[in-house]
């Protein structure tokens, strides 16, 4: 019963908390560029009044990828938070993705088709990062299991820095953030049109919305792992540091151009090969 | 007679039937009857001994070990004159030695060695022999509509339909003999006949490129066989023995290694390992039918089949390492490769390497993780590659192409037919089907044993295999209405072996727990002793057979919201320009330009030429530190 | 509650002008008037817009290309004329190929004048669409 409780809080309030944070980006890029900016809950209301739109379509097939991919990022959140299996989450967060890129190519619409494919570039440059995630917290605590990670006795943060700093790498992915927005942009942002979402509206398009705030969790989550341990104390200090990569995530969005694919794919490889392997063959001497 | 002997020995005689009959219409329905059987035999073989195993010893060892004596020298015969006809002598020199070599020995060595079992039947023949029989049989009936079409479309290539079933059957009797042989001289025999099987179906058309491809294939694998030979006459010298079990369970030290090296050696050429593996994409010109029976689903699945009985001398030593380092080499490599491809075959091909790669790491490993992983990749890929193979063979069928670009139309031509390659690939990389779960334990086992380099390899080898799939999938969801496709109807024939394929592979990823249960832990505990268990977590399964659950019944959930909710249907945006059917928009002077949508295929970062040659380098060097080793006597 | 008031996105067609109003536009976005303080968002996308802002005339080439785009838009939508060229044709109304103002095509629901419209001028025309796109949301939902 506790455990049925416990999913619907996260189901409701990941989406929320996810929505939240999207309004304060706003608001601090306009800030950082000398405007005013939105209401903090401007996200809530774009998706209240997608909800309210009419919403059409190209074919009869492309929303229903859409609403799969919600489906299993949401799976994958309440894995996560629920403290379950950390590459089990990794699995059914790619399914969803994966969902989301064939929605593109499913509206056969050159824009979203160019969008998939990039985002499937993105995807082959940030994956092994966040499979090497959680090889590298498995490393360190033995154990795949989120609820075990953050009842460590050292933070993990201590014997994975160089994993950390890969992973707030390819954290500009999972924001969908400059200079790596290359398959979707967000707010005001143009790149390709709309890139994956070009066909989608109404409904779908605030389905897609939805996701991409229950990612925003997800990937924070990832950075919160590295930090948390068995004293309370540390799960204030993983907060804090949730919120200062986000912070950082918005300053290299507004400080950076968009970069090129090829320049995505061989940055990301290298820097998150280098940091990661480095790491992990240290760490695995030590065994 | 036993049982066993009937099921290896039924597909030779069906060979020869087949071979005699020129009816088509006849022909067909012995096809099919056979094929019936086999499959029939199989699964009685499998029920029968599965619970106890079997091991069996023949009284009539020396008779049969004449009658393969002669049958060896007709092949080597046969090998020498067409590499001196076709002006291939490397062929006509490795068939010459290992012959004479193994004949040498049998005649002058062999005495006083005795063979306590000749066959020996336990769980992990069991697996082997249910993918070759019942996927051999399924792709027999599939071939029967396949080839219906294919002489048909190619009036270029000369009909020899009954060479070609003939060869089928042979093939699936040397399979057969080959995973059930504990006796090495036997299984040597039934591996040189895969060998040739494989020469001669992919130089069935007999096209230049063909009978090119066909000699690149015997010459590597004859090369294996040389090594297999050479590790026959040095394990029956020095330990007085030919048995495969007896040799496992020998103590690795360097005079064990040594053979063990070589049989690697002979298990990598076959299975198209790095720098091996060419031959596997040459093979490819070879009907479909043939490439997902002996290219995909089989036979390239015997040199896995060796390492995995080998992996006990392989835990721990410097073969197993090398070994591991060249599979994730290969695995890592050749899923890059992939990514340039846009054949469907060529793809599918690089697949097949790059999995057994992975396959081939896991059995280096040696780990009962490792190859409890190592194990399930082989049974899931089996059965997906098959699937994908027989698919593509029919969309080549439906759309008069098997490039992956033109695939856009699929949807309009065959739903069904689109769905099953979906399944398929689904199959071969996504979450919570069979690949992914043992490439999850793979990855585990990876750890465990402190490979990390070989971690590092696997996960971005992941990424690599997951852009190549996807892009694939996404055309074939892609819904494009072009209208200048060839329509086809698609045969019963095909559409039945495809359809229990696809069933397989859903009802795989449902049952592994069971398959983990039944077969791969009692397997294990026979080689690491009790207390071997799952490598996962029952959680952890209750939540993939979950999402199984929901990709299966959510897009039925789906159907009644599409009733009830129609939309206003509105063209693509193509900046205001489309004109109206989303095919052309309006270019320059209004004129009506096709709009053509292109997968990436990033030459530049992934082709080939660029990867090709150091890729082998890299390898043919790992080999060399392996023969460095173990001259140098270093075993651990 | 009605939300389309507080998000509106916007798609900004130029046709035949001399981009006067054009800048003007854009001008709207930068931190001297900042729209997106309303959430006014300029998403270069019909199939996410609420109101199209159509600066200049209809000429032959442009026309099935307005068209288009006002199809691609989800209902509820509105259109902004901002200009007198998108009013009426203006100062290129007597050229061979030119249609007019926008509502030639398609209906118009506000107009905004001036050569070039100032900012205040469009935002003010963006804030009275707002009005007609909440009428026609409700109306939307009654009839459904």
């Amino acid at each position: 019963m506790m455990l049925v409780i416990y999913i619907i809080a996260v189901i409701v309030l990941a989406p929320l908390v996810g929505g939240l944070l999207t309004g304060i980006d706003r608001v601090i890029t306009a800030r950082m560029q000398g405007r005013k900016g939105p209401s903090v809950l401007q996200p809530f209301y774009d998706v209240l009044k997608l909800f309210q739109k009419e919403s059409i379509e190209v074919n009869t097939m492309h929303r229903f990828f859409v609403y799969i991919s919600l489906i299993f990022v949401i799976f994958t959140t309440v894995i996560m938070l629920l403290g379950g299996d950390i590459l089990l989450a990794f699995f059914a967060l790619t399914l969803g993705s994966i969902f989301f890129v064939l929605g593109g190519y499913a509206s056969n619409s050159p824009y979203s088709t160019v969008g998939s494919e990039r985002e499937l570039l993105q995807m082959m440059a940030f994956e092994p990062m966040i499979l090497l995630t959680a090889i590298g917290l498995y490393y360190g605590d033995k154990s795949f299991f989120i609820k075990d990670i953050i009842a460590a006795r050292v933070p993990s943060i201590v014997y994975l820095p160089g994993v950390f700093l890969g992973l707030i790498y390819i954290l500009t992915f999972k924001l969908r953030k400059s200079p790596f927005d290359l398959s979707m942009s967000h707010h005001g942002h143009q790149e390709i049109v709309q890139g994956i979402t070009t066909e989608y509206s109404g409904k779908d398009l605030a389905i897609i919305q939805i996701t991409h705030w229950y990612e925003t969790i997800i990937a924070l989550t990832l950075v919160y792992l590295f930090f948390a341990f068995n004293s309370p104390v540390s799960h204030l200090i993983a907060i804090l540091a949730c919120i200062i990569a986000y912070l950082l995530e918005i300053v290299i969005d507004n400080a950076f151009a968009r970069v090129k694919w090829q320049h995505a794919l061989k940055s990301t490889w290298v820097i998150t090969g280098v940091l990661a392997s480095v790491n992990l063959i240290i760490l695995s001497f030590f065994r | 007679m036993n049982t066993i002997s009937i099921l290896v020995l039924f597909p030779l005689l069906a060979s020869i039937a087949v071979f005699l009959v020129r009816k088509d219409a006849v022909r067909n329905i012995i096809v099919r009857v056979c094929a019936f059987t086999t499959g029939i035999l199989t699964l009685f073989v499998v029920c029968r001994y599965f619970k106890d195993g079997i091991s069996l010893s023949f009284a009539n060892r020396n008779t049969i070990d004449m009658i393969i004596a002669f049958v060896e020298v007709l092949i080597a015969a046969y090998i020498i004159l067409i590499g001196i006809k076709n002006k291939k002598y490397i062929v006509s020199i490795f068939a010459a030695v290992q012959t004479t070599l193994i004949l040498w020995f049998e005649f002058t060595q062999k005495h006083g060695i005795d063979v306590q079992s000749d066959i020996v039947f336990d769980r992990l023949s069991a697996v082997m022999v249910l993918i070759v029989g019942c996927i051999g049989s399924l792709i027999l009936i599939y071939t029967v509509g396949y080839m219906k079409w294919y002489h048909v479309h190619h009036e270029e290539y000369k009909e020899r339909k009954s060479f070609f079933f003939s060869e089928i059957f042979l093939f699936l009797f040397a399979m057969f003999g080959l995973v059930l042989s504990n006796n090495l001289l036997w299984m040597y025999f039934c591996w040189e006949l895969t060998s040739l099987c494989s020469y001669l179906l992919i130089g069935y058309t007999k096209t230049p490129e063909a009978v090119n491809n066909s000699f690149r294939a015997l010459a590597i694998n004859l090369g294996g066989g040389l090594a297999f030979a050479s590790a026959i006459v040095f394990i029956g010298m020095n330990f007085k023995t030919l048995e495969l079990s007896v040799l496992t369970v020998l103590k690795p030290e360097l005079m064990v290694l040594i053979p063990v090296f070589l049989l690697c050696i002979a298990a990598l050429t076959k299975s198209a390992q790095m720098p091996f593996s060419s031959w596997l994409l040459g093979a490819m010109v070879a009907p479909t039918p043939s490439s997902a029976l002996l290219h995909s689903a089989t036979m390239v699945k015997a040199g896995v089949y060796l390492l995995i009985r080998l992996a006990p001398l392989l835990a721990g030593t410097s073969v197993g390492k090398v070994i591991t380092l060249l599979g994730a080499v290969t695995f890592f490599v050749n899923s890059i490769i992939a990514i340039s491809k846009s054949d469907a075959k060529k793809i599918l091909a690089y697949s097949t390497i790059s999995n057994l790669g992975l396959i081939v790491a896991c059995a280096g490993i040696g780990s009962q993780e490792s190859l409890w992983a190592a194990i399930l990749l082989l049974i899931f890929h089996s059965i997906s590659k098959s699937l994908l193979f027989l698919t593509a063979g029919s969309v080549e069928h439906q759309i008069g192409s098997r490039n992956v670009e033109d695939m856009d139309i699929l949807m309009q031509v065959s739903r069904r037919l689109s769905g099953y390659m979906i399944v398929g690939i689904a199959g071969m990389f996504l979450a919570p089907f069979g690949m992914l779960i043992s490439k999850w334990v793979a990855m585990k086992a990876f750890i465990d044993s402190n490979n990390i380099l070989t971690v590092i390899i696997l996960g971005y080898g992941s990424a690599t295999t997951l852009f190549y799939w996807t892009k694939w999938m996404g055309k074939l969801v892609s819904n494009a209405n072009r209208k200048d496709h060839i329509k086809h109807t698609f045969h019963i024939d095909e559409e039945i072996p495809i359809f229990i394929h696809a069933v397989l592979v859903v009802l795989s990823c449902f049952t592994f727990p069971l398959i983990s249960e039944y077969v791969l832990v009692p397997y294990l505990s026979g080689l690491f002793g009790p207390g071997v268990s799952m490598p996962l977590g029952i959680s952890d399964v209750n939540i993939m057979l979950i999402m199984l659950s929901m990709l299966l019944i959510l897009p039925i959930s789906f159907i009644p919201i599409y009733k009830s909710d129609r939309r206003r249907i509105v063209p693509v945006y193509m900046a205001g320009e489309n004109t109206g059917d989303n095919e052309s928009f309006y270019g320059a002077l209004h004129a009506k330009r096709k709009v053509k949508l292109h997968n990436w295929y990033m030459e530049s970062f992934f082709g080939v030429k660029k990867l090709a040659f150091w890729s082998n380098v890299l390898s043919i060097v790992i080999i060399l530190v392996g023969v460095l080793l173990l001259i140098g006597g270093i075993t651990k | 509650m009605n939300f389309s008031k507080k998000s509106p996105w916007i798609l900004h067609y130029d046709g035949s002008s001399c981009n006067g109003c054009d800048i003007e536009v854009l001008a709207c976005l930068t931190p001297l008037y900042d729209v997106e303080r309303f959430g006014v968002i300029n998403t270069g996308n019909p199939k996410h817009a609420d109101i199209l802002l159509i600066t200049g005339s209809i000429n032959e080439q442009n026309k099935s290309v307005v068209k288009q785009l006002y199809e691609q838009m989800a209902n509820p939508k509105v259109v902004v004329a901002v200009g007198i060229c998108a009013a009426t044709g203006g100062i290129f109304s007597e050229c061979y190929n030119v249609l007019g103002g926008v509502d030639r095509i398609i209906p118009v629901d506000v107009y905004v004048p001036g050569c070039a419209a100032r900012p205040e001028a469009i935002i003010d025309g963006v804030v009275k669409a707002l009005g007609i796109l909440e009428e026609r949301q409700k109306f939307a939902r009654k009839k459904a």
